[in-house]
């Protein structure tokens, strides 16, 4: 069944992101751990949390490919389930601490103590353990995702609708946890995390290791997602993306589809805002602000929607893009290009950065083909002439042309 | 509507295709590789938002820093080099505020940072300027509870804006009911508290005691506002203590204005409304409602003229004004100048060592001493507002108030005190006799 | 200083009396040379005890120029020299006379600077003024000082009060002085219990916040039948104030839902009858905004005049100025991607950032000052409840606005092609419609309004960068609520959440009650999953 499910998912293309993926994942953290500071082609480690944050956004523009690109749910909230599963390790985290914080109170992290709470709310309980918050991070937002999706798909609210309800829940967990007494920090968020399993954050091999680990969830939500979409599964919900009425009528229930495709999509951002906490070090509401889980289908749209690839290169590309316009002698004007960048793609590759290519490449690959048939048959054309000579049928042939 | 566009699932991509894009990441990347550091320059990191929601107040603090490095460059720069600004746009985004740290640390060389606006913005950088081991100078007004080794707090803590301006309006004002105002975020909420246990020690009922939150950027005022007037009308003298956070407080004037509310009948004193604010709004409804800080633009002293002179010369613009933040960077920009020149060395942890017991002469007459929890002396003002949006001062300090990093008036950090020279700790327990965490 | 200490409670009361008694005898009491001269020249001393003290003693010399000295001292026109000791008074058409003796002078010394005043002096100077005008011929100041005297009840005025009731004629003013009196009287150690009981009857007859205030502030120790008419009487003007409350919040969400429905009305025409996607529409917003300040800053450098016009010059110039970037940006971007709304999410998103960093460009970070004019500011009341007039402009304006839209759609031609284009694009270009210049029109008209949305708002909100994405959320809201493509959706949309909103934040404090609202409107939609007033027939399907 496995090596099945692997051949039906890996094509060309995917087996090249997951080699590229792979290739990263293990060269950049060895170049970083082993060789010496000054060698050129040493990657320092600020670079490593960079690009595992570029890692992490790129899961969860995974995540939002595999329900717009795929079944044709736009979700604007998003960021709501990643921000939970970061919220879910964020707690780990600051339990981790332990009487290491400020006040050096053994149970309660500092927000808490100086905000006069005598005990901790019971909604902190079992986040001591990491089992139990690396359970969290996927049921915290798969359960949000589920109860929603039960209640918008069974009532069918499509499109438009369901997209700004979406917005509308992310804001109203925005507005929730930046009130200090929903017992999350508010504002100031969780951080000032000290270690992970019994290793400090903050030491490169960490670094490396989490680089290593969202690399490594990438490639499987890659291959969840691909698998999910060369199944039958995948026919069906690409049959409710483009004609939702017409399977329905055919007789699938596309509410379950739509519902199991939306949960697991959730939970994959989830992961994705697990592994984003511990590198980026801090969690905080505004990873809850509309605009946020905006951008991220953003990032979908220019590395092209429905292609996975694509959305993951997106993700990569327009945070690079951000992270080389806010520096230096442009910074003032790095939203000129940022916007500007968003107009021209949507207007010259509105087919994404991959999808473009990809259209290109068929395109000249036919004209390849095209060409080469062409040849194919002058060179038939000719044979059969130099055949027909021979066999004194020429003068015929002349004639008929 | 239908939300339809019908691409295709992904075609095979060939090798070819893969090389090139392997060819792109691998320029990209080149531009990643650290920058010389130029031998002949200090490099100054400047950290404040340039976009996003914080510009607003931000943007102001940056220009002061690039002011300020050019007037130094123009005296001859600091131990004979030059010195460079290195500007960074964080956009209002926490995360994005460590990763700008850590590049400004590592790649840009910087050897001291001046940045940072809200408290969330710090706290997502502290972890970075610990690991790096650099320097950052933070300028804003805070809710304390803070002592770091690698930062120096050159804002008011709470014992040196809010509990002044409380006591300024017990006895001056005889106020006997307070209305507590503030944006639901950290700063107002520990400043309340603060207030809160300082006002019950002073004798104040709860029922005398008024406390609301509100959301970032809230602009629909009326029902405060009339439940303000409400607590206001139960016969004894009500104040109302405003930590509303900037975006919000225009509205909020501009409702108290229309709705009637004089100082002379329920005065507003403000921590976070200065010079800045006030320019986007008019200000004759709100004569003599108050705020608190350690500067304002109206004081009348030399340094201070001679500074205004050459900032609005600087910003070629002649009604731009001055704030208490921008003060703070003033003070704190000296104060790194005449360390680093005293280690004869911009190392950090020379400068560290160097910087507690640093004076700097501040813009209101005075002279600002750097302590050993890393804040810093500053006199307190309370000032009201007058009608061209500046303000007249009718209060200050006798002298100068020192920074605690610990309030006094919270169970949790009663106890602690931040000592960077002696103990070397910054949240050493007096009881216990041990420093926290680590 | 104990004399000073001494001086401070009973300042106002002192001021007061004597400030009265120098107005009733200004013409017959000779001056008194030596503490009349002393007081006015301590006003230069500069401390703010310094000008309490010499308040002090003015009042106390009752000589004739001290009432003409304190109006120019509350009203900023009072200067002093600190080093020659000297004072002026400078009059509202600018010509300067020494404060002490009245003769003109030629001008301000330079060093002159303006007696400076704290809340504390103001008030103890606004409170003898304003018993100093218990008397005055004008109407309003009468009823002003009695307002006055009604929070202060002061006793020692109940003479001149109760004089003035008597010879009043005025029925406003009359029973102002009435309520004045029973404020005394309530408060008088030695009134009997009858004047109390009488005089609890007319503030509860007033039965307004400061009747109570006044009600609760009366110091314990009265007679038992004082102390339960003043209970019964808190007990009844507390139920008067609970219904006027539920009152109160009906028309705060009201303001609310005009403020909502200003800012979602452009784009109920974009995004409900146009289907595109436009986050852009804050910035739209914002833009007639930074229009109104334009037209502001003009105006206040050259024709300062005009001001309280200011708003009617922005609003066809903010519809102009929004309409055309509107229309600009239809024809460059957005007509290449009809058909595909989510892809005019993204173009729109762009086009925000880059307006924003834009308008940051140009006019700076910080908030920018756009004044309220005279008929916008203030407030009335109206029973229990205060009304302000730029809540109450914005409301009619919002109908205003909405009544307009809803006319050209029904009755203009281009309203016409307008309905017939969004209804069936394919059959209207075959009756020759030019749908693409309708296209452009309908977008240029939703961005155009929003410029209008602009001009009312940066009356109530900052105008800054930020501006517009304020609003964006809580104006999709609406329109989704409300029902896609129905305007009158729109309307019941913004006031009903703007209603809700108001009810549930007293109970439920501002974040909660907003978080509340969101929640509703998730589950509203699942009921409704095509808003309030849904679009029937085969349009819904397209």
């Amino acid at each position: 069944m496995t090596p099945h499910i692997l051949t039906r998912s890996l094509n060309r293309s995917a087996t090249v992101f997951l080699l590229v993926l792979a290739a990263l994942g293990i060269l950049l953290p060895l170049s970083n751990l082993l060789l010496p500071d000054g060698s050129f082609l040493h990657v320092p480690t600020y670079l490593i949390s960079l690009f595992g944050k570029y890692v992490c956004y790129a899961l969860l523009a995974l995540s939002i490919d595999l329900i717009w690109g795929y079944c044709g749910i736009l979700s604007l909230g998003h960021g709501a389930f990643f921000a939970l599963g970061g919220y879910a390790m964020g707690m780990y985290l600051m339990r981790q601490i332990g009487t290491r914080g400020v006040y050096a109170n053994p149970i309660l992290p500092d927000f808490m103590v100086f905000l006069n709470y005598k005990e901790l709310p019971w909604y902190w309980y079992g986040f001591d353990m990491f089992w139990f918050a690396a359970l969290m991070v996927l049921i915290v937002p798969g359960l949000l995702a589920f109860c929603f999706g039960w209640l918008a798909f069974r009532s069918r609210v499509t499109g438009v609708y369901l997209s700004i309800i979406t917005q509308a829940m992310t804001y109203a967990l925005l507005l929730a946890f930046f009130r200090n007494d929903f017992g999350f920090g508010g504002n100031n968020g969780l951080t000032d995390f000290k270690d992970i399993l019994g290793f400090n954050v903050q030491a490169d091999g960490t670094r490396a290791a989490l680089f290593v680990l969202s690399c490594l969830a990438l490639g499987i939500g890659f291959l969840i997602c691909r698998a999910v979409v060369t199944s039958k599964l995948g026919k069906v919900l690409i049959a409710i993306r483009d004609a939702e009425s017409r399977t329905r009528f055919l007789g699938y229930r596309v509410e379950s589809y739509k519902l199991f495709v939306f949960t697991l999509s959730a939970c994959m951002a989830g992961v994705a805002g697990a592994l984003y906490v511990p590198q980026v070090g801090i969690i905080n509401p505004g990873e809850f602000a509309p605009g946020n889980s905006i951008e991220a289908v953003i990032w979908v749209a220019v590395g092209g929607r429905g292609t996975l690839v694509g959305a993951a290169l997106g993700a990569i590309v327009v945070n690079y893009a951000k992270t080389v316009f806010t520096s230096g002698p442009l910074a003032p004007y790095w939203l000129f290009m940022l916007g500007a960048l968003f107009v021209l793609v949507t207007l010259l590759l509105p087919k994404g950065i991959i999808g473009t290519f990809n259209a290109w490449w068929e395109g000249r690959k036919e004209k390849d083909e095209a060409r080469d048939r062409a040849q194919r048959d002058s060179a038939t054309a000719a044979a059969a002439e130099s055949a027909a000579r021979e066999d004194g049928v020429i003068e015929r042939t002349m004639v008929k042309r | 509507m239908r939300i339809e566009s019908k691409f295709q699932t992904s075609a095979p991509m060939s090798r070819r295709k893969w090389l090139a894009a392997a060819a792109g990441l691998a320029i990209g990347l080149s531009t990643f590789a650290p920058a010389k550091a130029a031998d002949d320059t200090i490099k100054v990191g400047v950290l404040h938002s340039l976009s996003g929601t914080m510009a607003i107040s931000e943007t102001t603090l940056k220009d002061t820093v690039l002011f300020l490095i050019d007037e130094q460059n123009k005296k001859g720069g600091v131990l004979g080099k030059k010195l460079e600004a290195v500007v960074v746009d964080p956009a209002s985004n926490w995360p994005l505020f460590a990763e700008k740290a850590r590049e400004l640390i590592t790649k840009d060389k910087v050897s001291v940072v001046f940045g940072c606006w809200t408290s969330v913005s710090r706290k997502s950088v502290l972890p970075v300027f610990k690991e790096l081991n650099s320097i950052l100078f933070y300028p804003v007004q805070y809710e304390g509870e803070e002592s770091e080794r690698n930062v120096f707090y050159t804002g008011a803590a709470p014992n040196q804006q809010a509990i002044p301006a409380v006591d300024y309006l017990m006895k001056e004002e005889k106020v006997k009911r307070w209305v507590l105002a503030g944006t639901d975020y950290v700063y107002p909420r520990t400043t309340n508290k603060i207030l809160e246990a300082y006002l019950k020690s002073k004798g104040v009922a709860q029922e005398d005691i008024m406390i609301n939150y509100t959301p970032f950027g809230h602009s629909d005022w009326q029902t405060i506002v009339a439940d303000i007037k409400k607590f206001g009308s139960a016969g004894k003298k009500t104040a109302v203590v405003s930590t509303i956070n900037g975006d919000a407080n225009v509205p909020f004037y501009k409702e108290l204005g229309n709705q009637g509310i004089k100082a002379t009948d329920i005065p507003v004193v403000a921590f976070s409304v200065g010079e800045e604010e006030l320019a986007g709004i008019d200000t004759k409804p709100l004569l003599g409602h108050l705020a608190a800080w350690n500067y304002f633009q109206s004081i009348k002293d030399p340094e201070n003229e001679k500074f205004i002179k050459a900032w609005q010369a600087y910003t070629k613009n002649p009604k731009r004004v001055t704030n208490d933040p921008m003060e703070a960077h003033v003070i704190g920009f000296n104060m790194w100048v005449k360390a680093v020149e005293k280690a004869g060395s911009v190392d950090p942890d020379k400068v560290i060592d160097a910087l507690p017991g640093i004076k700097a002469p501040n813009l209101t007459g005075g002279v600002s001493e750097m302590l050993p929890n890393h804040h810093i002396t500053k006199p307190v003002f309370i000032g009201e507002i007058k009608g061209d949006g500046q303000f007249d001062v009718v209060w200050k300090t006798p002298g100068l108030v020192p920074g605690d990093a610990w309030s006094k008036e919270l169970d949790g950090s009663k106890d602690l005190i931040g000592d960077w020279v002696t103990l070397k700790c910054g949240n050493y327990n007096t009881v216990t006799k041990k420093c926290g965490g680590s | 200083m104990p004399l000073i200490r001494l001086l401070r409670p009973s300042l106002s009361r002192l001021l007061f009396a004597a400030l009265a008694l120098a107005f009733v005898h200004l013409a017959t009491q000779p001056a008194l040379a030596g503490p009349y001269e002393d007081a006015v020249a301590q006003f230069a001393a500069g401390s703010f005890a310094d000008t309490e003290e010499a308040i002090g003693k003015l009042v106390a010399s009752a000589h004739p120029r001290a009432a003409t000295i304190i109006v120019a001292l509350q009203d900023g026109r009072l200067f002093a020299d600190p080093d020659a000791k000297t004072v002026f008074i400078k009059a509202e058409d600018g010509k300067v006379t020494d404060a002490a003796t009245g003769d003109a002078v030629a001008a301000l010394p330079d060093k002159a600077s303006a007696v400076r005043l704290n809340n504390k002096l103001r008030r103890a100077v606004s409170g003898a003024m304003a018993g100093l005008t218990l008397l005055s011929p004008d109407l309003n100041k009468r009823i002003q000082a009695a307002q006055s005297v009604f929070k202060t009840h002061d006793e020692t005025v109940l003479p001149t009060v109760e004089a003035a009731l008597k010879a009043e004629k005025n029925a406003a003013a009359k029973q102002a002085f009435a309520e004045a009196r029973a404020a005394i009287l309530l408060f008088k150690q030695d009134a009997s219990d009858v004047d109390k009981l009488d005089a609890i009857a007319v503030i509860k007859a007033r039965g307004d916040q400061e009747a109570m205030a006044l009600l609760t502030g009366v110091p314990a120790g009265q007679s038992a039948a004082v102390t339960s008419g003043i209970a019964s009487a808190k007990a009844a003007i507390e139920r008067n104030l609970a219904l006027w409350s539920m009152v109160q919040n009906a028309w705060y969400g009201l303001s609310l839902g005009s403020v909502l429905l200003l800012a979602a009305i452009g784009l109920a025409i974009t995004f409900g009858v146009m289907g595109v996607i436009n986050m852009a529409h804050g910035e739209m917003v914002m833009l007639g905004a930074y229009t109104t300040f334009v037209v502001q800053e003009a105006i206040r450098t050259r024709y300062p005049a005009l001001f309280d016009y200011s708003l009617l010059i922005a609003v066809p110039l903010a519809f102009l100025v929004a309409g055309a970037i509107g229309v600009l940006i239809e024809r460059s971007v957005i007509r290449f991607l009809y058909g595909r709304p989510l892809e005019t999410l993204l173009a729109t998103w762009g086009l925000s950032l880059i307006q924003q960093q834009a308008v940051r460009t140009l006019f700076g970070p910080t908030n920018r000052e756009v004044g309220n004019p005279s008929w916008m500011s203030g407030a009335f009341e109206l029973g229990q409840i205060t009304i302000t007039y730029n809540r109450l402009w914005i409301l009619c304006f919002t109908l205003a606005v909405f009544a307009i839209l809803l006319a050209m759609l029904r009755y203009t031609s281009l309203g016409l092609e307008m309905r017939a284009v969004t209804q069936n694009r394919r059959m209207a270009a075959s009756m020759g419609i030019a749908t693409s210049r309708v296209d452009a029109l309908t977008f240029g008209l939703g961005s155009g309004i929003a410029g209008i949305a602009g001009v009312a708002l940066s009356q109530i909100d900052n105008v800054s960068p930020n501006l517009g994405q304020s609003y964006i959320i809580d104006s999709f809201m609406v329109v989704v609520f409300g029902g896609v493509g129905n305007l009158w959706g729109t309307l019941v949309g913004a006031f009903s959440l703007g209603i809700a909103n108001k009810f549930l934040e007293p109970v439920a404090g501002a974040v909660l009650g907003k978080i509340a609202i969101l929640v509703l409107i998730i589950l509203f939609i699942q009921k409704r999953p095509r808003g309030l007033f849904a679009l029937k027939g085969r349009a819904v399907e397209a």
